[in-house]
């Protein structure tokens, strides 16, 4: 067996155990959200559990186009909104009620990705700051829309029809909805992640242009990426709205959500499938008990503070951050792979008369 | 011989500036061609024209006979034009295998396979799980050569894969050229390491202010008066000394 077999053996070897490590740990994890409400079936418990899962797979969503492309959207809020209204005005105007309103869920994805073409079409050409000032430009001009519109209930907003439920439980099939989207969303990312595609959206992600230039057809990668993530958030959004019972424009188009997704994100860690997951669930839960607990201001001061320590503290996230530092200690004190130079064969080249072509 | 790869004609500028003007050379298939030129003459313009990287302002650009005049960066690597750059552009997060993933048109297991090989024969297989950010200068270059070959392009367009690298990779990279160019691999070789272009090409076209001064096999083109004034001008007092190599041009 030659030198660099071993070393692949060995890599995949270390690649089986974490994989089996991993593994175990996302069955228990699993195993723990599938109980919670069975552990904890307090009302106040499973609302906090909704509200964590609904944020988890929102920013793993926004993760399979953002985290992994580079491109930083602050309009996804326009999708979480639409996908909220697109459920409430489909039940009211076709007169669904109880819970045949869950079959509609789908028309709130459908609606999601329908946005997102056009969006995407006309904010993809663009890059970097511009790319964000177009989306938060966007979202703007839906949360207007949803003022001024009359379908939209204007100011007044929109409400959910009426579930027939018991107090005591009935966050229950909201929190196992809302976690099959969680997993649904972590799933799409971490299979996306793997795949060609993720690939490429990564590749974009360094250098758009060298992609371009690698046969990478990025408009429409990226755009893929976009559609994929705004359905997730769509139905999301929709879940979020039946849970909850109203939306009005300023609360399904929202800029702390949009800010509260990107922070959650950016402390888990940018492009990585676990860190959007982790960062949800350490804000949205936050989040929360701050606003119950205190005057609501101080959530949001908090919030901000918390993202100015992360960029100060683990500017790549606790994920790569961690990650690497447990690499550090299990690498230490083994040998650097061999230089390439000094790897690669000798040329059996011949000087070129280079001062004789110059005389 | 057929030429593979050919600019008609192409003009491009970049507000007042004129890059290129009527620039027009050909490269027969198999062969190792060199594009010099002093800085500034519109090489690495004429490059981007070609691949897709800038519109030409007029003129034209044909593969074969294929006219590929302003695709995209994506088709014009699909149809079999690879290029590397002045300036290393590999994608630092991803690791060597994956970057070579990114170019390959092969199935999942083939592509690993033969990204594996073309990283083998530039000599730096032993990195393929290391993030390529953590490559030094040199062996990006390697990566970079290799990510374009792996997926099989007629042409190749090297932008200085001599510039800012040790002698010994120099000479590394200039017989991994030789066995590709023997396999039937053209390439068209910006450089101004000399040596290493006239020691490489079989044709040497040389640009000065974005037009052809000069072109032909490298004995000819190193003793034309033009090419002396225009790109060896700190030579043109040896040259005067001894007159013999500019009355030969």
């Amino acid at each position: 067996m030659s030198e660099d077999q071993r070393t692949s053996l060995t890599v995949l070897r270390r690649l089986g155990g974490l994989t089996g490590l991993r593994l175990a740990g996302v069955v228990v994890l699993l195993a723990l959200a599938l109980v919670f409400p069975v552990v904890d079936p307090s009302p106040v418990a499973t609302n906090y559990g909704v509200y964590a899962l609904i944020f988890v797979a929102v920013a793993s969503a926004w993760n399979i186009f953002s985290g992994f492309s580079g491109y930083i959207s602050l309009g996804h809020a326009v999708f979480f909104g639409s996908g909220a209204y697109t459920l409430g005005i489909t039940a009211r105007d076709w007169h669904v009620t109880g819970i045949g309103v869950f079959a509609l869920l789908p028309l709130s994805a459908v609606a999601g990705a329908l946005i997102a073409v056009p969006f995407g079409l006309i904010a993809l050409r663009v890059r970097r700051h511009t790319f964000i000032v177009i989306t938060i430009a966007v979202f703007f001009i839906f949360q207007l829309m949803a003022y001024n519109f009359s379908f939209t209930g204007g100011s007044a907003g929109l409400d959910a029809p009426f579930l027939p439920w018991g107090a005591q439980t009935y966050n229950n099939p909201f929190y196992y909805i809302a976690l099959a989207c969680a997993v649904g969303a972590i799933t799409l990312a971490w299979l996306i992640r793997r795949s060609r595609f993720g690939l490429q959206l990564r590749a974009i992600r360094d250098d758009e242009d060298r992609a371009s230039g690698l046969g990478v057809h990025a408009m429409r990668v990226k755009l893929t990426a976009f559609v994929l993530s705004g359905a997730i958030t769509g139905l999301v959004g929709a879940v979020w709205f039946f849970y909850l019972t109203q939306v009005q424009p300023p609360s399904g188009f929202d800029p702390l959500f949009d800010l509260s997704v990107v922070l959650m994100a950016f402390l888990g860690g940018l492009g990585t499938v676990s860190g959007p997951v982790l960062g949800a669930l350490i804000i949205e839960p936050g989040q929360l008990y701050l606003t119950a607990n205190t005057n609501g201001y101080i959530s949001e001061i908090l919030l901000g503070s918390l993202f100015l320590v992360a960029v100060l503290l683990v500017p790549r996230g606790i994920i790569p951050t961690g990650g690497e530092y447990i690499r550090r200690l299990t690498t230490r004190g083994r040998a650097a792979i061999p230089a390439a130079a000094s790897a690669a064969p000798q040329a059996p080249t011949e000087p070129a008369p280079v001062r004789e072509a110059q005389r | 011989m057929s030429v593979l790869l050919r600019t008609d004609g192409v003009h491009k500028s970049y507000g007042g500036v004129r890059a290129l003007d009527r620039c027009t050379i050909e490269v027969g298939e198999g062969t190792v061609a060199g594009l010099i030129g002093p800085n500034g003459s519109g090489k690495t313009t004429l490059f981007n024209v070609i691949t897709g990287y800038a519109k030409a302002d007029a003129g034209e650009v044909y593969l074969a006979d294929r006219r590929i005049t302003n695709s995209a960066p994506a088709k014009v690597f699909a149809l079999g034009i690879g290029r590397t750059f002045q300036l290393t552009r590999i994608f630092p997060s991803l690791t060597v295998m994956e970057n070579m993933l990114v170019a390959s048109q092969h199935s999942h297991s083939g592509a690993r396979k033969r990204a594996m090989e073309q990283l083998e024969f530039v000599g730096i297989a032993g990195y393929h799980a290391a993030p390529a950010g953590t490559l030094s200068y040199g062996q990006r270059k390697l990566l970079e050569l290799a990510y374009v070959l792996v997926a099989d392009p007629a042409i190749v367009l090297l932008d200085e894969p001599a510039g800012g690298v040790n002698l010994s990779l120099v000479n590394h990279i200039a017989a991994r050229i030789r066995e590709l160019n023997a396999a039937g691999t053209t390439f068209l070789i910006v450089e101004h390491n000399m040596e290493f272009v006239m020691g490489l090409c079989d044709q040497v076209t040389v640009l000065d202010s974005g037009t052809v001064v000069a072109a032909g096999p490298p004995d000819i083109v190193r003793t034309d008066r033009r090419v002396l004034d225009a790109y060896l001008g700190e030579d043109i007092e040896e040259a005067e000394d001894d007159p013999a190599p500019a009355e030969g041009a």
